[in-house]
């Protein structure tokens, strides 16, 4: 379980966090929305322990994490821009990757598989196409076992078939009880997998719900427009 | 942190550059070599190189490196790594790699040409201890620009300066001091302003074991009489050693407060 207590972030005089308060319960599936520039990858970062909020707590399982990072074996985090030393093989990075980590249970065999990575095992990092570098970001997020796992933009660059396998690997992980932290533009993926959306607008939670019950605030049944109904209303 | 040290060094060693600064050095210590025909000969102008162009080189690949693995580094940051050892691994791989190449590179030629039998032995020992020093000194500067600096193009401009105000600039403004106030006794002021920067204080440092004071006029013989001691030398390096410690310490301090 994570708990988010009021947590502020300004970078200079651009405010980007005012005032988060969060928990974020084991087994949850949980869509973070809204705007670009709205915050959702600096609150990613700061569960992360990437961005030092200037204000406020975040409690791990009880455990403040601020100066720590041990907790981060907790976490599987994909990053937005997939970008590796190029001189390295896509085996070696994931062999490097699970050096790093230690000790953990890791099924690279299965993820290489469902996205089809064989044939650019051996092929260097700098020479893949932007979506192959997005499967491998995949890969080496999802290989470990862990409890908690951050995605953000998961969809970016990826082909349709893969787009489904994505999909169904995320259903999968829910069924074994995991969180995840989906940041995503992409609503009929969102809707697909994701049981709460967290709508952030300005830095602050500006809905905090499941899909139905966002459906039901906006009067909408179309989930984008029960979207596009709160981004209206945010803007007013 | 010998994990992250251990893959940046090989990350590097795999790139083009490494074996284009290896070749170089390969390359120069034979055409001196055998176009001196004297090791001592060979040290001094290698020693002209060295000085100004391994600073360049480690300013050059740790900014370079800094940005290129941004993507990367945050990567690792998200790994159960803390942050110092990310940044401070990322930094021996590149200095390291980089000071192998000078040594490898150098060496070679002069194995072959018998450094071992020639009494300049030391002197070359020395040169490549400075070059190292150098640069662990330059590529831990500009990691510290890099971190400093979220804009790349200020990064390396900011970077390029700092080479060239070391290596050049500084030395204009030590000589028009000298003549500016030359009426007044200068020996410790230029003393002091020499080992300031770890440019010149390698360039003395060498001459002065080269036994060539006599070339640099009064000024020489102070300086042989301070740096020509043991106790020269143990403070010079001393004081080397403080310009890696001192930039370590502030890669460190920033790494610990930066947002990513």
């Amino acid at each position: 379980m994570i708990e988010i207590k009021s947590i502020h972030k300004s970078f200079g005089k651009n405010k980007v966090l005012q005032g988060v308060d969060l928990i974020i319960p084991q087994g949850n599936t949980i869509a973070i929305m809204g705007p670009n520039g709205s915050g959702k990858t600096t609150l990613i970062k700061s569960i992360l322990g990437m961005v030092l909020p200037n204000q406020g707590n975040i409690l791990m399982n009880g455990k403040n994490i601020q100066r720590s990072w041990k907790y981060r074996n907790q976490i599987d985090y994909l990053p937005q821009i997939a970008n590796f030393p190029n001189n390295l093989k896509v085996s070696e990075l994931i062999k490097m990757i699970k050096d790093i980590r230690g000790g953990e249970i890791v099924e690279e065999d299965k993820y290489i598989n469902l996205f089809s990575l064989h044939p650019f095992l051996n092929k260097k990092l700098g020479n893949l196409s932007g979506g192959t570098k997005q499967k491998v970001n995949l890969v080496i997020a999802l290989m470990f076992e862990s409890p908690l796992i951050i995605l953000d933009e998961p969809t970016s660059g990826l082909d349709p078939v893969s787009l489904l396998v994505l999909k169904d690997i995320i259903i999968e992980q829910k069924k074994k009880g995991k969180t995840l932290l989906i940041c995503s533009h992409i609503m009929s993926f969102v809707e697909a997998v994701c049981d709460t959306i967290i709508f952030i607008w300005e830095g602050k939670i500006y809905f905090n719900g499941t899909i139905s019950a966002l459906k039901k605030e906006t009067a909408e049944d179309d989930f984008e427009h029960a979207i596009a109904h709160l981004l209206k209303n945010a803007h007013v | 942190m010998f994990k992250i040290l251990k893959y940046s060094f090989f990350d590097l060693i795999r790139s083009r550059w490494s074996y284009v600064y290896f070749a170089f050095f390969l390359l120069l210590g034979y055409v001196l070599l055998f176009l001196n025909n004297d090791v001592s000969k060979a040290v001094i102008t290698l020693m002209n190189v060295i000085i100004i162009l391994v600073p360049l080189m480690g300013t050059m690949f740790g900014v370079m490196y800094f940005y290129n693995s941004k993507e990367f580094t945050e990567l690792l940051l998200a790994q159960p790594l803390n942050r110092t050892s990310i940044f401070i691994g990322q930094y021996l791989g590149v200095a390291i790699s980089l000071s192998l190449s000078l040594i490898i590179g150098l060496g070679i030629p002069f194995l072959a040409y018998g450094i071992f039998k020639s009494e300049a032995i030391l002197d070359f020992l020395l040169l490549l201890v400075t070059g190292g020093f150098l640069t662990f000194i330059f590529t831990a500067i500009s990691f510290y620009i890099g971190l400093s600096n979220e804009n790349r193009i200020k990064g390396f401009g900011y970077a390029i300066l700092f080479w060239l105000f070391m290596a050049v600039i500084y030395d204009g403004l030590f000589l028009i001091s000298l003549i500016l106030f030359e009426e007044y006794p200068l020996d410790t002021f230029s003393l002091i302003a020499s080992m300031v920067n770890p440019i010149d204080l390698s360039r003395i440092l060498i001459l002065l074991k080269l036994d060539i004071s006599a070339l640099l006029g009064y000024t020489g013989a102070v300086f042989q009489k301070f740096f020509g001691t043991h106790w020269g030398l143990i403070v010079s390096l001393g004081l080397l050693t403080l310009w890696v410690i001192i930039p370590v310490f502030l890669i460190r301090k920033k790494a610990l407060k930066k947002d990513f």
